[in-house]
């Protein structure tokens, strides 16, 4: 290409003709790259998966040291009645204790209520210690079969492999026994 | 050997428009095949004759399954009670997929024993490697479709591994689930990628075979063919070969498929899944337990690294160092034969491999075979640190130490002797 420039000596012509390949190609990635956004976008959340986003729950009917799991965006969340045991337990701990350093305080809005995702922060199994008598790990809290990790009365990670604390979702208290997650 | 005159006039006809038939033969009576092959050469024909069976029970199945989370686990159980050989085409299915894996995991240790990597064939080998991906992709997917326990915890776990990689992991992990966990968007793009992948696996066998004809087949000597004294045609020699090797292995897989159906499955899957409960005891398929092993055995952190993400990047290394071990291997010799070092390496490779399935089964903490004071995962750690040793500094480094034994001057002379073993 460039020797049939070079014979006619017009190198604004070879300019023009570098601008017109470049543009071309440019125009050509970004419409193959627009054109394929609606496919990629298509697999993710859709706005009906999106709508149901967030839950009530009645508090009122959780005893002193029970626990329950409830469904919230397709997951399931834990809300523990804490006892004073468990809430001392969770305030005690130093912080370089913990593989994921955060204070009881900054995780629950109420003491006695704790609410987090019920999803081992490892690779996603549903820990066990919602229900009376499941086993609830060393540091009473939860503890996940999958791999063995162990979270403590804040749903913190004490022990295993998981490198997070369970996460706490957004959520508010509508009355004293009323509560609304996401 | 000159291209085939046609007789037969409208045979003659279609291949002067369509040179298929002349394509046919060429590649069956004129394709030169190592006159020494043994039966560990049997395993490629036999993963063929697989993905065919696969491909034709899939497309049954899908005639009466249902790609929703509230129907599929029943659409499956109706497959299983209400069709009429429901059940065989559902069992051909799962056990075809262990026998599948079976056949590919000896034709790779096949290649690896003899050297079928080295040059000329690495691409052979990479379009192979890729065969492997693309097969536990669809293995993966397939075994969510009946939305058991196993299926709904398994894609869960797996999923959240690609959670590992910083910033943009949970963004993608969402994606990847079209929701914000396992569900029946899930389901439904499963399904879809799980019956494109294997023509995706078709048009790789393609390649590989197109590969393998163009740099011809290795065999147990190593030593390439040099004249037509070592070769025979492929038809009928190794066709015939094939067959008798394809009876025998229908006598195994179809044993399963009648009599131990779910001797390679796990009961839980047979409970629908549950969001809200895990199983006890997680295992992925047998054929991933060996990776499994891997991942579970980084818990550990390094340079900064979690040692969730470590995990991760082992396992996919453990397969990604496949794709560079024709430049790894530095001998100059292809077949294992006539390698008296590296020989008992690749026995302990094997053993290594079966070590890591085993820990990839058992729970991380339990004794390693009942030995108390070695936990699974201390041996699962070492077995790992085995993995990648013998491809990265075994595998040079013998071939440069080694004195390798003298090879046959040609097939034809190795054979005469009675092989190079007498």
């Amino acid at each position: 290409m460039s020797q049939t420039v070079q014979s006619s000596g017009d190198t604004p012509d070879e300019n023009r003709r570098d601008f017109l390949t470049l543009a071309t190609t440019a125009v050509g990635v970004v419409g193959t790259g627009m054109a394929l956004w609606p496919f990629v976008d298509s697999m993710n959340p859709s706005k009906d998966v999106l709508a149901l986003s967030s839950v009530e729950v009645n508090l009122s009917n959780i005893a002193v040291g029970q626990a329950i799991k409830v469904m919230w965006r397709g997951k399931p969340v834990f809300i523990r009645h804490r006892t004073e045991r468990e809430i001392k337990e969770a305030e005690d701990v130093a912080l370089n204790q913990l593989v994921d350093p955060e204070t009881d305080d900054a995780r629950v809005q109420k003491k006695e209520w704790l609410i987090v995702v019920g999803v081992c922060t490892h690779l996603g199994c549903i820990p066990m210690g919602t229900a009376t008598g499941e086993p609830r790990g060393d540091f009473d809290g939860w503890y996940c079969p999958c791999h063995g990790s162990h979270y403590d009365s804040s749903g913190r990670i004490r022990k295993g492999p998981a490198p997070l604390n369970l996460h706490v979702p957004t959520y508010t208290f509508l009355t004293d026994t009323s509560v609304k997650i996401g | 050997m000159s291209a085939p005159v046609w007789n037969n006039k409208v045979v003659k006809w279609v291949d002067d428009r369509l040179p298929i038939i002349s394509m046919v033969h060429h590649a069956a009576y004129e394709y030169p095949t190592p006159k020494n092959l043994s039966y560990m050469w049997n395993f490629g024909s036999l993963a063929g004759f697989i993905l065919v069976t696969m491909i034709l029970s899939g497309i049954f199945l899908v005639m009466n399954y249902t790609p929703h989370a509230d129907m599929a686990f029943d659409s499956v159980e109706r497959i299983m009670r209400d069709v009429n050989y429901g059940w065989l085409l559902r069992y051909l299915h799962v056990n075809g997929a262990s026998m599948f894996f079976i056949c590919v995991y000896i034709h790779i240790f096949r290649g690896l024993y003899y050297g079928s990597y080295k040059a000329p064939r690495e691409v052979l080998w990479w379009i192979g490697i890729l065969i492997l991906l693309a097969m536990m992709a669809t293995a993966f997917m397939g075994y969510v479709l009946p939305w058991g326990q196993m299926s709904f915890w398994g894609a869960t776990v797996i999923t959240n591994l690609f959670s590992a990689f910083p910033v943009i992991g949970d963004p993608l992990v969402t994606w990847l689930w079209g929701g914000f966990s396992i569900g029946n968007p899930t389901l439904n793009r499963f399904f879809s990628l799980h019956y494109l992948l294997p023509f995706v696996i078709l048009g790789l066998v393609v390649l590989h075979v197109w590969a393998l004809h163009a740099v011809r087949s290795n065999n147990p000597t190593g030593v390439e063919i040099k004249t037509p004294q070592d070769s025979i045609p492929f038809h009928p020699y190794y066709t015939i070969k094939d067959l008798f090797g394809m009876g025998v292995f229908l006598i195994i897989y179809l044993y399963f498929v009648f009599f131990a159906p779910n001797f390679f499955g796990e009961p839980d899957n047979y409970i629908m899944a549950n969001p809200l409960s895990t199983p006890a005891h997680i295992v992925p398929e047998w054929y991933f337990l060996p990776f499994y092993a891997i991942l579970r055995s980084i818990d550990f952190s390094f340079l900064g690294m979690p040692a969730k993400l470590l995990g991760v990047l082992a396992m996919f290394a453990a397969i990604i160092v496949l794709f560079v071990i024709p430049w790894l291997d530095t001998s100059k010799v292809r077949s294992s034969r006539f390698r008296p070092v590296y020989k008992w390496f690749f026995v302990l490779l094997i053993i290594d491999c079966f070590v890591l399935g085993y820990c990839g089964a058992k729970s991380p903490a339990d004794p390693f075979m009942g030995l108390q004071g070695l936990q699974v995962i201390t041996m699962g750690q070492l077995a790992t640190l085995y993995y990648f040793l013998h491809f990265l500094v075994i595998m040079p480094v013998v071939g440069k130490m080694e004195r390798p034994k003298p090879l046959p001057a040609s097939i034809s002379e190795s054979v005469l002797k009675g092989g190079a073993n007498a």
